[in-house]
C-alpha cells in the first residue's frame, strides 16, 4: 500500500530533527479543548499523534488521491446551467476521505473538532497531499479560511462555522481578486453596504477565485465607499446561496481539479469579520502569509512527484546499452532535483516552525494574557515583534524559492523522460502544468522578492544569521560554515552598494540579492542537519559548493551597476 | 432498525513483500521476517459492517484469534470505527487448522451473541483456503453468502445481497442472522480516523502489558477504560478436543518449495501470421 509519508525519508528525518517538544508545548498551552474526548496525555503523546496523523495523511494521499489525479486532470470540474459547479466525483471522493479521517480541521482547536496541529505538521501534510495531486492541495489548503475565522471572527461566527469546517461538511474560499485588483488588492471595488438595520450586503464581481463554489466565502469588500485605498476594505463572511452565481469556470493550463470561479454577488447577505477597515491591512495579510507557506508546500509536493518519476524512469530506460541514469548529465539532473527539493524543504519547514512560534506567542498574548506573568508578557511581546519581522522575510522567501524550484524540477523531469515526458502518457507534463501556477498565485515571485528584500536591507537577515554563524562544527562542516560567512559579508557589501545606487536599482537588484540570501540561509540549515545525519554531510557539501559561485555571480552582477534593463528599455524593445 | 455485526479479522504476514528469508529451512513460514499486516480482505469485511452501521445504526464488534501482537489490528479496527474489539488468544489453540480455527471463532461469536451479521474476508493471504468463513457459518448453524459484492437492501430480517460468481453476479436474499464473506471489489475501506486513533491508541490487551509494574499498569488501563477484552478457550466454553493440534485433522504430509523458473522462450513475429500461429498453439495446448 503506497504511503507518501512512510516512503519519504527526508520528511521523516525532519520530523525527528526539529524540536517538536518546544512546538507542541506552545501549541498545547491554553488551547481550548472543549469537551473533546481525544485529548493527549502528555507532550510525548502529542508528538506521537503528529506522526500518526501524517501517516494517515500519507496513506490517503498514496491510496486514494494519487490514483484519482490523472482522471481529475483530464476531466476537471463542471459548470452547471444554473450557475453552480459540480466538483469532479473523484475530487469529492478525495474530500470525503479526508473528512472521514478527520483531516479537514488540521490546525483548529479541539473545541471545534480540530486536531490542533501546529503549522509545521500541517505544512508537511500539505506537501504530502500535493505530491498526490497538486490541484487537490488547493482544496486541502483552504483550511486556512477556517484558521482566519478562528483568528479574527467573533465567538458567534466561530461557533457556527468552525465545527462544520472540521467535520468536512463545508469547504471555503478566500474571495479577494477582481478583474482590476490582482496583485494590487487595494484597488478592490466590490461593495459592502449596510441597511438601516445594520445588515451587510455585497454587490460586485470577483475573479479567479479558487473553490469559489465552496459553501463558505470570505470576501474582501469596500465598506468605506469614500476611502479609495486598502483602509476602505473590510472582510466579510457569507454562505453560498442564490445571490452568489458562478458566472464562469476558468479553463486553465494546469491544476484542473481546483475549480477557479468568477463570482457575481447580487445583494448577498453577509457578516463582518472582526473590525471594519482592517480587512486587507490586518486579516488578509495574515491569511496570505499562511497561504503563501501553503504554496511553498504545494510546490515541494509537485516537485517531489516529478523528481521521483524522473528518477524511476532514468533507472529503467536503457539507451546505448545501459540505463540512462549512468550518463553523467542525466545523473546530475536527477541529483540536482533531489538536492533542490531538500534545500527548499529545509527553508519551508524552518519557516513553518517560526510561524508556529509567532502564532502561538500572539495567541497567548491576545487570548490568554491572564495566564502569563508580567515578566513573561514582556518577554513574549518582544519575541512576537522579532518573530513577526523574521516571518515577514522567511515566508516570501519560502514561497518564492519553492515555487521557482518546482518549475525547474518539473521541467528537468520532462527532460529526463525526453520525448516520453512531452507526451501525455506520463504525468511529467501534468506536473509542469500544475507547478506553473505556483510562482503566480498568492503573490507572484516578483512580489515575494519585494517583501523578502526588506529583511535583507533592514538588518533582520543579519541578526537572524548571527546565531547560525556561531554554531560549532568540526572538520569539513566548519570549513563550509566559514565559507558561508564570507558569502554573507560579500552579500552585505552588495546590499549597501545597491542601496547607494538608488531605489530603481535596488528594485532591479532585489531578486539577485534575495537569491544570494536564500542560498546562504539554506546552507546554514543544511549544515545543522548534517551535524546529526551523515548523509546530509554530503548534501550540504554539494549544495554549498554549487551555490557559492552563484552567490558570487549574483553579487557581481549587482555590483556591475548595470541598469540597462530599465534605462535602455526603449532601445532594446522599441 | 439497527443491526449488530461481528467481524472476524486476522493478522497475517505480508506475503506481497516476500524476501529470501520468508521461509525457514523446514519449509514453514518465518513470521519474524515478514511484516504483520491486516489481512486485506478482512478490511473489506470490516467496511461492509461499518457501512451497515452508518446506514441503519447498530454496532460493530471485531474478533481476532492470534498472538497478543494481533491486538495491533484490533486497535486499527477501532480507529476505523468499530465499537468493540476482542482478542482470542490461548496457547492451547496453537497449530489449529481451518476446522479448529472455525470452531474456536464460532464459539467466540456465540459468546458475543445477539448478532445479525457475521462478516469475514473471503480468504487470508497466508493460507488462501477461504474455508474459515463457510466452516464458521456451518458451526453457528446460520446461512452463509460468500463473495459479497454489495448489500442491496436489508428489511424484515432479510438481507438482499449481490454476490460475485466469477463470470457474473447473483442476487440472493438471506434470512438473518447470516455469515457473509466479502471480496475486494465490494467496497473501498475507509481510512483510520485521526480522532479515533488518538482516543483508542492507548488501549491494550492484558498480555501486552509486561514488566514489574504490570499489575499497576493494568489497573490504570482498567480505570481509564483502555483495557481491551482478551478471551481464552475457557472463556468461550470451547471443547479442547476440537482446538489446536487435537482438533486439526489436517496433517502436513510434505512441504515442497516450488520455484517456477522461466525456461525457454519463443519469439513471435508481430504480424498476422505470427499471431495466428501463436493462437493456434494456445488452442492446441488448451490454454485458450
Amino acid at each position: 500500500m503506497p504511503n507518501f509519508f512512510r516512503d519519504n525519508n527526508d520528511i521523516k528525518f525532519l520530523l525527528d530533527y526539529f524540536d517538536l517538544k518546544e512546538i507542541a508545548s506552545l501549541q498545547e498551552r491554553e488551547t481550548p479543548n472543549g469537551g473533546a474526548d481525544y485529548l493527549p496525555r502528555d507532550i510525548d503523546d502529542v508528538i506521537d499523534n503528529y506522526r500518526s496523523i501524517l501517516d494517515i495523511t500519507g496513506s490517503i494521499a498514496g491510496e486514494t488521491i494519487e490514483p484519482h489525479s490523472e482522471k481529475v486532470d483530464q476531466e476537471g470540474n463542471t459548470l452547471n446551467e444554473n450557475q453552480t459547479v459540480s466538483l469532479h466525483p473523484y475530487v469529492q471522493a478525495n474530500l470525503d476521505r479526508l473528512a472521514q479521517a478527520d483531516l479537514m480541521g488540521f490546525t483548529l482547536p479541539r473545541k471545534y473538532g480540530g486536531l490542533n496541529c501546529p503549522i509545521l505538521i500541517y505544512t508537511m501534510a500539505t506537501e504530502i497531499i500535493a505530491r498526490a495531486d497538486c490541484s487537490f492541495m488547493n482544496m486541502f489548503g483552504l483550511q486556512g479560511i477556517a484558521d482566519t475565522i478562528y483568528a479574527f471572527a467573533s465567538d458567534e461566527i466561530r461557533d457556527e462555522y468552525l465545527p462544520k469546517f472540521a467535520s468536512g461538511e463545508v469547504t471555503g474560499a478566500m474571495v479577494l481578486t477582481e478583474p482590476d485588483a490582482g496583485s494590487d488588492l487595494q484597488a478592490v471595488r466590490l461593495l459592502a453596504d449596510q441597511d438601516e438595520n445594520g445588515n451587510w450586503f455585497l454587490n460586485g464581481v470577483k475573479r479567479f477565485i479558487t473553490n469559489g463554489c465552496g459553501e463558505v466565502l470570505l470576501v474582501l469588500a469596500r465598506s468605506e465607499h469614500s476611502i479609495a485605498d486598502g483602509r476602505g476594505l473590510s472582510l466579510f463572511i457569507c454562505d453560498r446561496g442564490p445571490t452568489v452565481k458562478v458566472r464562469h469556470l476558468e479553463s486553465k493550463l494546469g491544476i484542473h481539479g481546483s475549480p477557479t470561479c468568477e463570482l457575481v454577488f447580487n445583494n448577498t447577505p453577509c457578516r463582518l469579520i472582526g473590525e471594519r477597515q482592517r480587512g486587507l491591512i490586518t486579516y488578509v495579510l495574515a491569511l496570505m502569509n499562511g497561504a503563501r507557506l501553503g504554496i511553498a508546500a504545494q510546490s515541494l509536493g509537485v516537485a517531489e512527484a516529478a523528481a521521483r518519476l524522473a528518477r524511476e524512469y532514468a533507472k529503467t530506460r536503457e539507451q546505448f546499452g545501459a540505463p540512462i541514469v549512468q550518463l553523467p548529465p542525466v545523473a546530475e539532473l536527477c541529483a540536482d532535483m533531489q538536492i533542490d527539493i531538500e534545500a527548499a524543504r529545509a527553508l519551508t519547514y524552518e519557516t513553518a516552525r517560526v510561524c508556529d512560534l509567532e502564532n502561538n506567542t500572539n495567541r497567548l498574548l491576545e487570548r490568554n494574557a491572564d495566564a502569563l506573568s508580567d515578566e513573561e508578557k514582556k518577554f513574549m511581546k518582544q519575541r512576537s515583534r522579532t518573530l513577526k519581522k523574521l516571518n515577514a522575510m522567511l515566508t516570501p522567501m519560502s514561497k518564492y524559492f519553492c515555487s521557482e524550484m518546482s518549475i525547474k524540477v518539473a521541467t528537468d523531469a520532462i527532460q529526463v523522460l525526453g520525448g516520453s515526458g512531452y507526451m501525455k502518457d506520463y504525468a511529467a507534463e501534468r506536473y509542469l502544468r500544475d507547478a506553473r501556477i505556483t510562482t503566480i498565485y498568492e503573490g507572484t515571485s516578483q512580489l515575494q522578492v519585494v517583501a523578502a528584500i526588506r529583511g535583507l536591507t533592514s538588518g533582520v537577515f543579519q541578526s537572524y544569521i548571527e546565531d547560525f554563524e556561531k554554531k560549532e562544527y568540526s572538520g569539513e562542516l566548519l570549513a563550509l560554515r566559514d565559507k558561508l560567512k564570507d558569502m554573507r559579508l560579500e552579500l552585505e557589501q552588495t546590499v549597501v552598494f545597491a542601496k547607494n545606487e538608488g531605489s530603481v536599482y535596488m528594485d532591479l537588484s532585489a531578486r539577485k540579492l534575495v537569491d544570494a540570501g536564500i542560498a546562504i540561509l539554506i546552507g546554514h540549515y543544511l549544515l545543522g542537519q548534517a551535524a546529526v545525519n551523515p548523509r546530509k554531510t554530503k548534501v550540504v557539501k554539494y549544495y554549498i559548493e554549487k551555490n557559492i559561485p552563484r552567490i558570487r555571480m549574483n553579487c557581481a552582477v549587482v555590483q556591475s551597476a548595470n541598469s540597462q534593463a530599465v534605462s535602455d528599455y526603449a532601445v532594446f524593445v522599441g | 432498525m439497527s443491526y449488530h455485526s461481528i467481524v472476524l479479522v486476522k493478522q497475517v504476514p505480508d506475503t506481497s513483500n516476500i524476501t529470501g528469508e520468508a521461509m525457514k529451512e523446514d519449509g514453514t513460514i518465518n513470521r519474524a521476517a515478514l511484516p504483520a499486516i491486516f489481512n486485506p480482505d478482512d478490511l473489506h469485511a470490516l467496511e461492509a459492517a461499518l457501512e451497515i452501521k452508518q446506514k441503519y445504526g447498530g454496532t460493530v464488534t471485531v474478533l481476532t484469534m492470534g498472538l497478543p501482537k494481533a491486538a495491533d489490528i484490533l486497535r486499527e479496527c477501532l480507529y476505523r470505527g468499530a465499537d468493540r474489539a476482542i482478542l482470542i488468544t490461548d496457547r492451547r489453540a496453537a497449530a489449529s487448522d481451518t476446522l479448529a480455527t472455525s470452531y474456536i471463532l464460532a464459539q467466540a461469536v456465540k459468546t458475543v451473541g445477539n448478532y445479525d451479521f457475521v462478516f469475514c474476508g473471503r480468504q487470508a493471504i497466508d493460507g488462501d483456503t477461504a474455508q474459515v468463513g463457510p466452516q464458521c457459518a456451518e458451526k453457528l448453524g446460520v446461512p452463509q453468502v460468500t463473495y459479497l459484492e454489495s448489500i442491496i437492501d436489508i428489511t424484515d430480517g432479510k438481507a438482499t445481497l449481490k454476490r460475485n460468481i466469477g463470470n457474473g453476479w447473483e442476487v440472493v436474499r438471506v434470512k438473518l442472522p447470516a455469515l457473509i464473506t466479502v471480496i475486494e471489489s465490494a467496497n473501498d475501506p475507509r481510512p483510520c480516523a485521526a480522532k479515533k486513533m488518538m482516543k483508542n491508541k492507548h488501549k491494550r490487551v492484558p498480555l501486552e502489558i509486561a514488566g514489574e509494574d504490570a499489575a499497576a499498569k493494568m489497573d490504570l488501563l482498567k480505570q481509564s477504560g483502555d483495557l481491551l477484552e482478551q478471551w481464552n478457550l475457557d472463556d468461550i466454553h470451547a471443547d479442547l478436543d476440537r482446538c489446536g493440534l487435537a482438533g486439526s485433522p489436517t496433517k502436513v504430509f510434505r512441504i515442497q518449495s516450488i520455484v517456477l523458473k522461466k525456461e525457454g522462450y519463443k519469439q513471435v513475429d508481430p504480424n498476422e501470421e505470427g499471431i495466428t500461429g501463436l493462437v493456434h498453439e494456445l488452442i492446441v495446448d488448451k490454454t485458450l
